[in-house]
């Protein structure tokens, strides 16, 4: 469904038409046959197994499997097919004008990160290993958790936490540890946020127990000073807050809200999962924060999600130091080493010491940098949401609810309302239409407050000429919305996905993550 | 085949455009007219039966002659079973009911009307939610959460419920103020009841809010909340809606689903009781009062639940009132605040501010109100 003539890209015409491979692929599982093996062993030689056994019988019997794993089986060729296939289904920020997933950060990773985190001398280390053997990455843990010190202001942090839904769950263990040291955990069973922090910080503390209340924000977007008040009490444990929150909009009375929340005794934790239109700028310690987290799979460039494996970095200010995950690295002036001996340690959130390969990237991405770079990382993120919210604002249909005239940090989460009320199209069938045109679209906006939400983040790594081709796509689908709205709302028409029926993914009983669960879900 | 009933009220939304608050009752129609009102409610129709003309021969479509649904429908190319009579140019609520009787009878798959929240409650009124409805919003009160956002949205909705796409049903409220008093410059919405309508997430505001089964889940999440909670020496009056309802269903209590019912101890007092029965109880006694905002408008008093007059709401406490909603429901609301117009100006000034609203087991909210 390519339209006729003008459809290259070029100086005038900068949408650029794409088309999708996409195959019929079945999941892995049902491609399975029986028998079939990816590598066939040779049986043991009779001269090694009188020397050494067969191999099976002298591992503790506990070890070994009474039934082979229920996996698939498959030759080499039809699974390195069956990848490829899928890998051509997929729009990776490699691949595309990436901005559409606002709060994700999705900025470009540089390659050099890479080859150091594939690197041999790096690959083929151990984390059981004795510490004198790994002085180098210990090194770099170490001078990772200084340079984050620095950029926050707070005093000590570690890394165990694989992302950040896990490091505001650390957060949260800490509060409550800080409260049971006073004999007041049991008391104070209320963590606050706000309804635009991110989604984990009312989440994560729920699996900890705590009880949650969210404010709502005002007309102005942010939550009101009387709001948080009401909601503060003798049994507040402790606040977990986003700012910039998820609309863009900074909360100029963060410093306020630390405050009120000290005052009654709680812990205040600083959700800076994406922290990118705000390195060297402002600083959690200055906002009065005790602790605080960074995604470095977002705003230090280690990729991200499926991109590669996450990490939370967890930061606390000296007081609550005690309560850290173990071991710390720790330096003596002589040897990096690692601290066992934290007593009040909330325990491991994590085996060993976090995700070493994103330490690794992220300590040479900000090493790249300098502390000149990082700020300037941020102004430039700052000044590309700006210019694309000038764009957006400028096609019809779109608007940017809250904080109308101002300018908004590093993402802002805009409204389709009009183009809706006025065609029929919504967020959704946008986001559909604009993968026709090779550009990748995430569908979360929670909590869903805005009508027909759509949340962009440019990061500083886009040009303005790639900006400008975002736009251009925008404009295109907005014109079709008006004139034709049909062919947005049947979109897309040259992808792998589409339409799906969103309703299941909120019903346990129509979804399954693994394969045992579909059977034992379809036979229902 | 599937079958779809199909009722125009062909005079509502007349009213609007000349200033009147609604077109009930014969005399208004009349005043209507002679103020130079033109028929609006056929042409919206006419917007949503367009979108289910790919179904056309899928369906068998039933209505009324004329004006009531025969005209709109032959227009968009159907071939309408018509039955019924009626008065041409005469059309009146009656007509509206009895369209309802008789083809509820057919067993249809899916009823559209066209019309305001006087026909949202004629339908109510005649067949109750027996059968799923979808309001086509034609008229000039449309506070009733049964209709679709705009007529081309309804037939849209329509379709891919017919289609099956679309399994999901949701009690929608009928509401309706009274007009006389409305033209008068009063407002006084009531709660007639609920109409089953398709649940479509892209058809209404709040795109993906919440779905119907995590709706039910935080309805019963809430609900079992409150029971946690109770106090045994303390009265709880449970305010009118589905979220409240929920309540009384895992305590297996009767209840009214459109009155306020009382509890102590888990057990029910009374139900459906009014002003003076209810202070009768617990003039002097520790009471806590349970209520959910309506949905799509957010009024904690002053709608609906009159009952729970300023005399009332003193009587309990500030402290003692627990609103409950599930977050689909405040998110439904587009940061619009909570309202109150409890008839008593200073009551209302003091329960303005912030508020904090149970969202399930172990979260609140704190919202907004205003008066």
């Amino acid at each position: 469904m390519f339209e006729k003539g003008g459809t290259k890209m070029n100086r005038k015409n900068k949408v650029r038409n794409f088309h999708q491979a996409k195959w019929d692929e079945p999941v892995i599982f049902e491609l399975s046959n029986k028998g079939e093996r990816g590598i066939l062993f040779p049986e043991i030689e009779k001269e090694i197994e009188m020397d050494i056994g067969d191999g099976i019988s002298n591992l503790p019997k506990n070890m070994v499997r009474e039934q082979p794993p229920n996996l698939p089986e498959l030759s080499q060729m039809q699974v390195l097919k069956h990848y490829l296939r899928l890998s051509q289904q997929t729009l990776g920020a490699d691949l595309n004008v990436d901005i559409g997933q606002g709060t994700c950060t999705m900025k470009y990773s540089p390659k050099i990160n890479e080859k150091l985190a594939t690197s041999s001398k790096f690959t083929e280390l151990h984390p059981s290993q004795d510490e004198t053997t790994v002085q180098g990455i210990l090194e770099i843990i170490y001078k990772l958790d200084l340079f984050l010190r620095e950029i926050s202001g707070l005093d000590k942090f570690t890394f165990q936490p694989s992302g950040g839904s896990q490091a505001i769950f650390a957060i949260a263990s800490i509060i409550h540890a800080h409260h049971e040291a006073s004999g007041e955990s049991e008391k104070r069973d209320e963590i606050i946020t706000t309804m635009f922090s991110h989604p984990s910080d009312a989440a994560a503390p729920i699996v900890k127990g705590y009880k949650i209340i969210n404010i709502y924000p005002n007309e102005d977007g942010l939550p009101a000073v009387e709001a948080l008040e009401k909601a503060v009490s003798n049994r507040t444990a402790g606040l977990l807050i986003t700012n910039p929150e998820d609309t863009g909009i900074f909360n100029p009375k963060i410093r306020e809200f630390t405050r009120i929340v000290h005052e009654i005794g709680g812990v205040c934790g600083y959700d800076q999962a994406n922290a990118n239109g705000i390195l060297g700028i402002t600083r959690a310690k200055e906002a009065g924060f005790d602790l605080c987290f960074f995604n470095l799979h977002k705003t230090f460039s280690s990729p991200h999600g499926c991109g590669g494996p996450a990490a939370g970095a967890l930061g606390v200010t000296e007081e609550f130091i005690k309560y850290l995950p173990t071991p710390l690295v720790e330096f003596d002036e002589s040897k990096y080493f690692f601290n066992y001996d934290v007593p009040r340690s909330i325990g491991k959130v994590r085996a060993f010491y976090g995700v070493v390969p994103a330490i690794l990237k992220a300590y040479s991405w900000i090493m790249s940098l300098g502390s000149k770079g990082l700020r300037e990382v941020s102004e430039i993120a700052v000044l590309n949401n700006n210019y694309l919210l000038k764009k957006v604002l400028e096609l019809r249909g779109a608007s940017a609810p809250y904080a109308e005239g101002r300018h908004r940090i590093e993402q802002v989460r805009y409204s389709w309302d009009e183009l809706y009320r006025e065609t029929g199209v919504t967020t959704e069938d946008i986001t559909c239409r604009m993968v026709d045109f090779g550009f990748h679209m995430w569908s979360s906006h929670h909590p869903f407050i805005v009508p027909q939400p759509f949340t962009l983040e440019p990061t500083e790594s886009y040009s303005k000429a790639e900006i400008d081709e975002y736009i251009a796509g925008l404009k295109k689908v907005v014109e079709e919305a008006y004139e034709n709205p049909e062919i947005v709302k049947t979109a897309p028409h040259r992808s792998v996905v589409h339409k799906i029926d969103v309703d299941s993914l909120d019903d346990p009983t129509r979804w399954a993550i693994t394969w045992r669960a579909y059977l034992k879900k379809s036979k229902k | 085949m599937k079958k779809v009933g199909l009722i125009v009220n062909p005079i509502a939304g007349m009213g609007g455009k000349v200033g009147l608050k609604g077109t009930d009752g014969q005399a208004i129609l009349a005043e209507a007219k002679r103020m130079g009102a033109e028929q609006v409610s056929p042409q919206r129709t006419v917007k949503a039966l367009e979108r289910l003309i790919p179904l056309k021969n899928a369906i068998e479509l039933i209505t009324y002659p004329q004006e009531m649904g025969e005209e709109v429908a032959n227009q968009c190319g159907f071939n309408p079973k018509v039955i019924g009579s009626i008065t041409q140019g005469m059309t009146s609520s009656d007509d509206t009911k009895q369209a309802c009787k008789d083809l509820f009878k057919m067993k249809i798959d899916l009823l559209l009307f066209a019309g305001g929240d006087g026909t949202a409650r004629d339908i109510y009124n005649s067949i109750g939610n027996e059968i799923v409805v979808l309001g086509i919003p034609t008229g000039v009160k449309m506070h009733s959460s049964v209709f679709a956002y705009n007529p081309m949205r309804a037939g849209d909705l329509a379709m891919i419920y017919l289609q099956g796409k679309v399994k999901e049903l949701k009690e929608a409220e009928v509401m309706d103020i009274d007009e006389e008093a409305f033209r008068k410059g009063f407002v006084s919405a009531k709660l007639y009841g609920y109409l089953r309508v398709p649940f479509g997430r892209r058809y209404i505001q709040g795109l993906k809010a919440g779905s119907p089964p995590t709706e039910k889940y935080s309805q019963e999440a809430i609900a079992q909340k409150i029971i946690d909670d109770m106090e045994d020496d303390c009265f709880y009056i449970i305010g009118p809606g589905t979220t409240t309802r929920t309540i009384m269903e895992k305590l297996n209590l009767d209840f009214t689903l459109l009155g306020v019912d009382l509890l102590h101890r888990k057990k029910l007092i009374e139900e459906d009781l009014n002003e003076k029965k209810l202070l009768e109880h617990i003039k002097g006694k520790k009471a806590k009062l349970v209520i959910t905002p309506i949905g799509g408008q957010g009024f904690l008093f002053g709608r609906g639940n009159q009952q729970l007059s300023p005399n009332v709401i003193k009587e309990v406490g500030k402290d003692n009132i627990i609103v409950i909603a599930t977050s689909h429901k405040i998110n439904s609301l587009n940061g619009h605040p909570f309202l109150i117009d409890s008839g008593d100006t200073e009551l209302d000034r003091l329960l303005s501010g912030y508020v904090i609203v149970i969202t399930g087991y172990q979260e609140s909210v704190v919202y907004r109100v205003t008066s």
